[in-house]
């Protein structure tokens, strides 16, 4: 409510929550500062809190006997980041993935959410919508595994291929952009359909009246005005494949991502300093994403 | 309306679609009844083995248990912050406000290992001991932006006109709440609070660093047995019995929001 | 970002900042100097058993505390609960190093740890020393696993024996023609196998490399696998940069590597015993395991008491029950591994267990480098001149590239 209190209570008798409900109704700001103390002091303090302790704690060192974190300041953990090259190539590498995954998600997100939102009858819809979320339930790791079992020699993957003379990728970096295709696909569905669900028909059918082919009314009509819901869809497929470090186990053979670097070093090298030091490389990547989305003005589309 | 020949392709872009979404679901559900230990492929032998395990299993039952307190926990306070938050944004102009979002987003866009480690440090920093509580303050910080722009949408659909003309009328803000902003929101709020619960009920990465010792939610339970050799067929039915109820929120979505769980406007 | 919230995260760092400064300074310093092993701490011994506190928090290895939950007839943790009244709290470690972590966190009464971990755990400060007259059992745990260098200090133990097994070079028979007798095999840059072999996916894998160049390049003067100077390390990595080209897939739970093997995606590499057995028993392929004959790296695990245990009485009735014969062999036979326990191998279901598993074979025994922590002060005596296991970590990354 932006407009300024115009009445006062007139009741004779306030009792003590009607009293507050009175004040708190003259004085808007002492509202929003109500509203805002505890998703702040949540956010803020808890959260950016940790982040920033987290952060500092990339600057430390440790003791080369015990692994203990020492209070003395130093930037060899990131000095060893940025000079030796396999983690550029690793950082390098997780990006490429991040961003395929990505894009195989909006390439197939765009026609089944279009089918399902613009072709569709709404009881199928329903139906539709429905079918798509419900693996969501089914557990990440267990859907993970059974895409191991089937990219195995001879699994199903070889099995559905060798009538055409062809057979799966194995396990590597390509099953390992498949698997997440697969495992964010609804995250990209989502707000994809949501998205279209929001474009009238009667705009598509001016456009075809004007003349457009169905192909130019997609590329001229229905693309810019999806786009926010596209890239609010990419932020989960982009973050969540950049924070994966156990798909790239269980059906990426030898190959390892930034998380695995991240992981590696806090649970197996007990090293805090340089896990955070390493984890200043995803949150980087992902500020600049969210700013950049921002900016594109689709942060109100997820 | 795209053309046949379009619409022929869209519908079997659709069915492909939706055979490679749930190929790998029926993967499991054979390999649940696999006799082989570590479900390896093709099976050989079926066996109902697994199934009577896992119906056994206490193991996997306190973890469910745990999970669904965990969900409903996360569930709750993201319910209220994130509803609050919303309601900051929506109806009042601040300094900092185009913030928010970003704030709020942080949490679920960086990747669960930073989220996991960060809030690790800081507890024991703190010392607040390691339990089913920290897994719900781990969980719900990154489940309030679900509810967050639920509310908002709905809140920004709706205007603030009938809550205007309730004060005008004399209600106050609590009775405003209950009777004019709560009952039109009720749905934006089922819908995002699902959707917090899903996503909390699956989250692993952060759970790693956020339980303790006799806190196992399901999907560590799953993570500390798919790796052993006598286990690993079992949680494969946990995962199909998973998969079958997960009808039940699907379809409680329906039935209450009137909407799909996903389509958030 | 406008200016709120950027404001408040720089005053939330600066609080950061000073809430650390004042709890600073209290693990720094130590012996880094000093060319002399650094001290043990100081951490006081139980003097008797008494009544038990009624809660017993572990962390251990998955299927080390079975109560019944996973697999109804698999159950030793039920009964111990029922004879002292200690509930039973486990935390699964899914490897050394979490267990480590997690025994940092100071929640937990004692820990199953291996070789790579429990160095780093006496050193730290984080378990007691064991005194082994309460633990009747511990009399008859074999003798080759007593006072080792992974278990003790000095001639004071810190913890008792469960048991233990080795890395074994594991191949597929009828995939690979000429029986392999080296660890040569997974290291070999013109191998046949190119693709399908498979190693350990752990830091501590650096230590196989190093024995393989122990026994083949004597100028390295290697004498420990797991004390490296920089110059050794160099070389173990530079072997296991080559192996890398031949790695299909790296492993480090049993599910993957049984599945790889049956699958044919690996038929070459480091195994273990019970791995060996899985694949044999569901018949998919014919595997054969040994310990090649540059010997082996293995582990050896130890129940240690924390420090800053809350319920050591519970912790010392549990070492006693764990190494109790009857109980051990439930174990070994469970997680697949020799029992520490000597009068174990009359108590195991499957009478050829032990033979299978040469837990009584001090010389199969002898031919082990168990798994240490590759500390900055040798193992070998050096001094202070080898590479610790953090510096293995970020090999191990730079390794697989």
């Amino acid at each position: 409510m932006t407009t300024v209190a115009t009445k006062t209570s007139t009741a004779p008798e306030l009792s003590r929550a009607r009293s507050t409900s009175a004040w708190l109704h003259r004085h808007p700001s002492a509202r929003l500062l109500g509203l805002l103390s505890l998703p702040g002091l949540w956010l803020v303090v808890a959260y950016l809190g940790s982040l920033a302790v987290m952060l500092i704690a990339a600057f430390w060192a440790t003791n080369d006997f015990t692994g203990a974190v020492e209070h003395r300041t130093t930037l060899d953990n990131f000095r060893a980041l940025v000079t030796q090259p396999v983690y550029r190539r690793v950082a390098l590498r997780s990006l490429g993935v991040a961003a395929l995954v990505t894009l195989v998600d909006t390439l197939i997100a765009l026609p089944m959410a279009y089918y399902m939102a613009k072709v569709a009858s709404p009881r199928v819809r329903r139906l539709l919508v429905v079918a798509v979320l419900t693996p969501l339930w089914a557990s990440y790791l267990v859907k993970a595994y059974a895409w191991r079992v089937m990219f195995a020699k001879g699994g199903v993957v070889d099995w559905l291929l060798s009538p055409v003379g062809g057979h799966g990728p194995g396990f590597g970096l390509r099953a390992t952009v498949i698997t997440l295709s697969y495992l964010w696909l609804p995250f990209m569905v989502l707000p994809v359909f949501a998205g279209l669900e929001r474009i009238p028909d009667a705009l598509l059918e001016a456009s075809a009246d004007q003349g457009a082919r169905p192909l130019r009314t997609f590329r001229s009509v229905v693309l810019p005005l999806l786009f926010p819901a596209l890239l609010a869809g990419s932020i989960f497929t982009f973050s969540l494949s950049l924070g994966d470090y156990i798909t790239v186990k269980i059906v990426g053979g030898a190959s390892q991502l930034a998380s695995n670097v991240i992981y590696d070093n806090i649970t197996t090298g007990g090293n805090l300093p340089f896990a955070s030091a390493a984890a200043f490389f995803p949150i980087i990547v992902m500020v600049g994403y969210l700013l950049a989305v921002r900016r594109a003005g689709a942060l109100d589309d997820l | 309306m795209p053309s046949t020949a379009g619409r022929r392709l869209l519908v079997a872009t659709m069915a492909v679609g939706l055979l490679v979404i749930y190929l790998p679901l029926a993967v499991v559900l054979v390999n649940s009844f696999n006799s082989s230990r570590t479900f390896s492929w093709p099976p050989r032998h079926f066996t109902t083995h697994w199934w009577s395990q896992a119906w056994g299993s206490a193991g996997a039952r306190s973890a469910l248990r745990v999970s669904i307190e965990a969900g409903l926990g996360a569930t709750a306070i993201a319910l209220v912050l994130g509803t609050m938050a919303a309601f900051a944004v929506s109806r009042y102009r601040w300094f900092g406000r185009d913030g928010v979002s970003l704030l709020l987003l942080l949490p679920i866009a960086l990747p669960g290992i930073v989220t996991g480690i960060a809030l690790n440090n800081a507890f024991r920093l703190v010392g607040v001991p390691f339990g089913l509580l920290t897994i719900i303050v781990g969980h719900s910080t990154f489940c309030i932006v679900l509810v967050y722009n639920n509310a908002l949408a709905r809140l920004r659909r709706m205007g603030s006109s009938l809550e205007e003309a309730s004060a005008d009328l004399g209600a106050g803000i609590w009775q405003t709440f209950r009777y004019v902003t709560f009952p039109m929101l009720r749905s934006a709020l089922f819908a995002g609070g699902l959707l917090a619960f899903a996503l909390s009920f699956d989250e692993i990465i952060v759970t790693t660093f956020t339980s303790a010792p006799g806190v196992q939610t399901l999907p560590l339970w799953i993570f500390a047995n798919l790796f052993r050799p006598n286990q690993g067929p079992v949680v494969n039915v946990v995962a199909a019995v998973l998969v079958l109820l997960s009808i039940v929120p699907v379809w409680l979505a329906q039935r209450v929001s009137g909407e799909p769980v996903g389509a958030r406007r | 970002m406008h200016g709120r919230p950027r404001t408040a995260l720089v005053a939330v760092v600066g609080a950061g900042l000073l809430v650390l400064a004042g709890c600073g300074g209290s693990s720094g310093g130590g012996a880094k100097a000093a060319d002399s092993a650094p001290p043990v701490p100081k951490v006081a011994m139980l003097d008797a058993v008494g009544a038990g506190e009624g809660q017993l928090d572990l962390v251990n290895w998955a299927g080390y505390a079975e109560d019944g939950t996973n697999d109804k007839t698999v159950d030793w943790v039920l009964p111990f609960e029922k004879a002292t009244g200690c509930k039973v709290n486990d935390k699964i470690g899914n490897t050394s190093d979490e267990m480590v972590t997690l025994m940092k966190s100071g929640q937990y009464d004692g820990v199953s740890a291996s070789g790579d971990a429990t160095l780093r755990l006496i050193y730290g400060g984080l378990v007691a020393p064991v005194n082994t007259s309460l633990v009747p059992n511990y009399a008859t745990v074999q003798d080759f696993l007593k006072n080792r260098p992974w278990n003790s200090v000095g001639s004071q133990m810190y913890g008792i024996p469960h048991g233990w097994g080795a890395n074994l070079l594991m191949w597929n028979t009828k995939k690979v023609s000429t029986p392999p007798t080296s660890w040569g095999a997974v290291f070999d840059a013109a191998s046949p196998y190119k693709g399908a072999v498979t190693a350990y996916d752990s830091p501590i894998y650096i230590a196989d490399a190093a024995l393989y160049l122990m026994r083949t390049k004597p100028d390295l003067k290697i004498t420990n696998p797991y004390a490296l100077d920089r110059t050794q390390l160099d070389a173990a990595v530079a072997l296991l940069k080559t192996q890398r080209t031949l790695v299909g897939e790296y492993w480090s739970d049993y599910t993957k590597e049984v599945q790889a093997f049956e699958s044919g995606n690996s038929v070459l590499g480091t195994t273990w015993q019970v791995i060996a057995n899985l694949v044999t028993s569901d018949k998919k392929a014919t595997v054969q395991a040994v310990i090649p004959q540059e010997g082996a790296t293995g582990w050896s695990d130890t129940w240690m008491v924390a420090a800053k245990a809350k319920h050591p009485n519970c912790m010392y009735k549990w070492m006693d029950w764990i190494t109790s014969a009857k109980v051990n062999a439930q174990v070994a036979e469970w997680f697949g591994e020799a029992p520490a326990q000597s009068l174990a191998c009359d108590q195991t279901s499957d009478k050829t267990f032990c033979a299978t598993y040469h837990a009584a074979d001090k010389a199969y025994s002898d031919r082990i480098f168990y798994w240490t922590t590759p500390t900055k002060h040798c193992l070998d005596g050096r001094g202070n001149v080898c590479t610790d296991y953090a510096t293995w970590t970020q090999e191990w990354t730079a390794i697989k590239g």
